[in-house]
């Protein structure tokens, strides 16, 4: 029997019960459309957070110093002084993997404008932190280098400040006041939104490293180093010429530890979509449970079909069926029943996602992996609970079949 | 090749075994039937005489002996093997008609054209041939439960001739059916005959055997009686003498 043939014949079995059919269906509806949506509310979570992620830049380490040691109290990271602007300057002159670099150094303060007030990040960085960042203007312009060397009392402000102490007025050339110091606005930052651990990163104001340290915090020491890589593939050796140069410098002994951390963005990337991954893979597994259901739906069903027409087998065997023929017709008739419900699940599911996200404001992204998977998951569950009911209509004997009442 | 027997059946056995009893379905039956006889096989029922019509059709296959149709050793045969000699050389008719419900007239007349590889255009015409030989042509489009009894054993009848079998095994076709249609179906088959089609069938009711060539008996699984018909039956004869209670089209509107 051709196969166009085999696919009419269960078409049209499939049609005598109709009700029958779908209520099959449903189970393998419910359980690929459950898939594809928790599928792609697990991938859209990942993409955001991998997009949120290329905000920082993909290229980007972070160098922090060591932890102090005071009489057995140890600091957090970062919380040592060991790294200097020296340091700084000899990472840009001998790591040759090493792009752009510039200090990070970050505080808190009350800024004033007006009769307008507003607490926010305050950063010192070069001219360099902008590009490393990746990070455009909206308006007006970068400070310079001119600045950092001479400590002006410049800054560039973040989207979300300009909202709260402009309301809306023209911003550029006006003096606010960080910490009760004068610091004349000399660019506004394009927004960049929420960052992967949710923190608003456009509440900011980023002003000459050289000012911030002397004028706001009195310090010497750098919290923090932004550093670029040439490029992607050049990260690991920019951290490895890092490392080398830092323990050089701070004159480290074969036995000790790095009194430094070199971090990349990546590490930060992997541990967050790590998380999410397995957040998908459960989301998924619970859903394939119930494709696991639904094909035991059309293993009984399909059970239930060969006893009633066994008699129907006893016809097509004594005019030449062979078991191979009966065999591929029940079989067909299962994938038939597995991938029509598939292909009506992969459509509920894309509905699904697309609701979930116009309601909960979820982002969801529906990957044609996930359907093609969908796909060959269905059918492969109508060959899996198939094979046993087909097989045993083939197996039949034919005068017990003809007999069969 | 002329003289070489269609079938030949030598010393066949059939035993059953039911939990600890053995039935001894069949006791060394040996039977030679030539091509265009038309035999009748009788016997009360537990003669052994479906038994064999089974092993005839190559539905089963015998506990001991041999059986040879058309110069090959069906007990030689694996499963496979039997249903291609079932679909090719052998024709089956049945007592209870055993056609698919809900599926035309036409269509169960193709069936068995779809196991061995037809076109569709040519499975059409060779079904459609088959029904105008038993008269259904044109009601191709009927279903099963749209039919007379008699309609639906003609139909039976086509879908059994449409592969050009060796020989038609028809089971007590006249069993569900009144003596009129009974003696219609006889005259279909009577017709078969003298188209030179080799038809063997099993029946309890011996005025149908009238109408065949050779009636053999069979009894306690054995053959009994074998003799040749002297005065066979003419069907369409008979009809003639018959009172016309309403053709086939009358029986289906009241139905």
């Amino acid at each position: 029997m051709s196969i166009l043939n085999i696919l009419k014949v269960a078409m049209r079995s499939l049609n005598r019960n109709k009700l029958r059919s779908f209520l099959t269906m449903l189970g393998i509806i419910i359980g690929v459309g459950a898939v594809i949506a928790m599928m792609a509310v697990g991938y859209g979570a990942q993409t955001r957070i991998q997009d949120q992620i290329a905000t920082l830049g993909t290229n980007v380490l972070m160098i922090f110093p060591g932890s102090s040691n005071q009489g057995g109290v140890r600091g957090g990271m970062g919380s040592s002084s060991s790294l200097t602007t020296d340091d700084l300057a000899a990472i840009k002159e001998q790591c040759t993997a090493v792009q752009m670099a510039s200090p990070a150094i970050r505080t808190g303060g009350q800024i004033v404008y007006g009769d307008n007030n507003w607490a926010s990040t305050i950063m010192g960085g070069t001219a360099e932190y902008f590009p490393i960042r990746n990070w455009p203007l909206s308006s007006g312009q970068y400070f310079t280098e001119a600045d950092v060397r001479g400590a002006t009392k410049v800054c560039v402000l973040g989207q979300t400040v300009v909202d709260n102490l402009f309301r809306g007025g023209e911003c550029i050339g006006a003096v606010i006041r960080i910490k009760k110091l004068p610091f004349k606005v000399v660019g506004v930052l394009a927004m960049k939104g929420q960052s992967a651990q949710g923190t608003d990163q456009d509440d900011i104001i980023i002003a000459p490293f050289t000012t911030v340290q002397k004028k706001v915090m009195g310090q010497t020491h750098l919290n923090t180093v932004l550093v670029s890589a040439v490029s992607d593939d050049a990260m690991g050796e920019a951290q490895a010429q890092i490392t080398e140069l830092l323990r050089v410098r701070h004159k480290l002994q074969a036995w000790e530890d790095n009194d430094f951390t070199v971090r990349s963005q990546t590490e930060i990337a992997n541990a967050a979509e790590s998380t999410t991954q397995v957040l998908t893979i459960l989301l998924a597994s619970i859903a394939s449970i119930s494709l696991l259901v639904g094909g035991i739906g059309i293993m009984n069903i399909m059970l239930v079909s060969v006893t009633e027409r066994t008699r129907e087998i006893g016809i097509r065997m004594s005019i030449g069926a062979r078991g191979r023929d009966i065999l591929f017709q029940f079989l067909i008739e299962a994938v038939v029943l597995s991938v029509l419900g598939g292909t009506i699940g992969v459509i509920t599911g894309v509905t699904a996602s697309k609701l979930i996200s116009a309601l909960a404001g979820w982002p969801t992204m529906v990957s044609a992996t996930s359907v093609a998977m969908a796909f060959v998951f269905s059918a492969a569950v109508g060959i899996f609970f198939g094979f046993y009911p087909a097989r045993k209509a083939a197996m039949l004997n034919p005068i017990d079949a003809l007999r069969y009442e | 090749m002329a003289d070489t027997p269609l079938i030949t059946a030598r010393h066949l056995h059939k035993t059953y075994s039911m939990g600890d009893v053995e039935v001894h379905a069949l006791r060394s039956v040996s039977l030679d039937i030539h091509r265009t006889e038309f035999v009748a096989i009788m016997g009360a029922s537990g003669s052994g005489k479906s038994t064999f019509m089974n092993i005839l059709g190559c539905l089963d296959v015998p506990t001991k002996g041999e059986y040879l149709l058309d110069g090959v050793d069906v007990g030689k045969l694996d499963k496979n093997m039997l249903a291609r000699i079932r679909n090719e050389k052998i024709g089956f008719v049945f007592q209870g008609f055993n056609l698919l419900s809900r599926t035309t007239a036409l269509e169960n007349v193709e069936l068995p054209m779809f196991y061995n590889n037809l076109s569709n255009k040519e499975r059409t015409e060779r079904a459609m041939e088959a029904l105008r030989i038993v008269g259904l042509a044109d009601r191709h489009h009927h279903m099963p439960n749209q039919l007379s009894g008699g309609q639906q054993q003609r139909v039976a009848i086509a879908r059994s001739l449409v592969n050009q079998p060796s020989i038609i095994l028809a089971d007590e076709p006249t069993g569900n059916l009144d003596s009129r249609t009974s003696v219609e179906v006889m005259e279909i088959f009577q017709d078969l005959n003298d188209r030179g089609i080799t038809i063997l069938l099993v029946t309890h009711e011996a005025d149908i055997a009238e109408y065949t060539k050779r009636n053999v008996i069979f009894k306690d699984g054995k053959v009994r009686t074998d003799i040749m018909v002297e005065k066979r039956r003419s069907a369409t004869e008979i009809l003639k003498t018959l009172p016309a209670i309403g053709d086939d089209a009358g029986e289906e509107e009241a139905a």
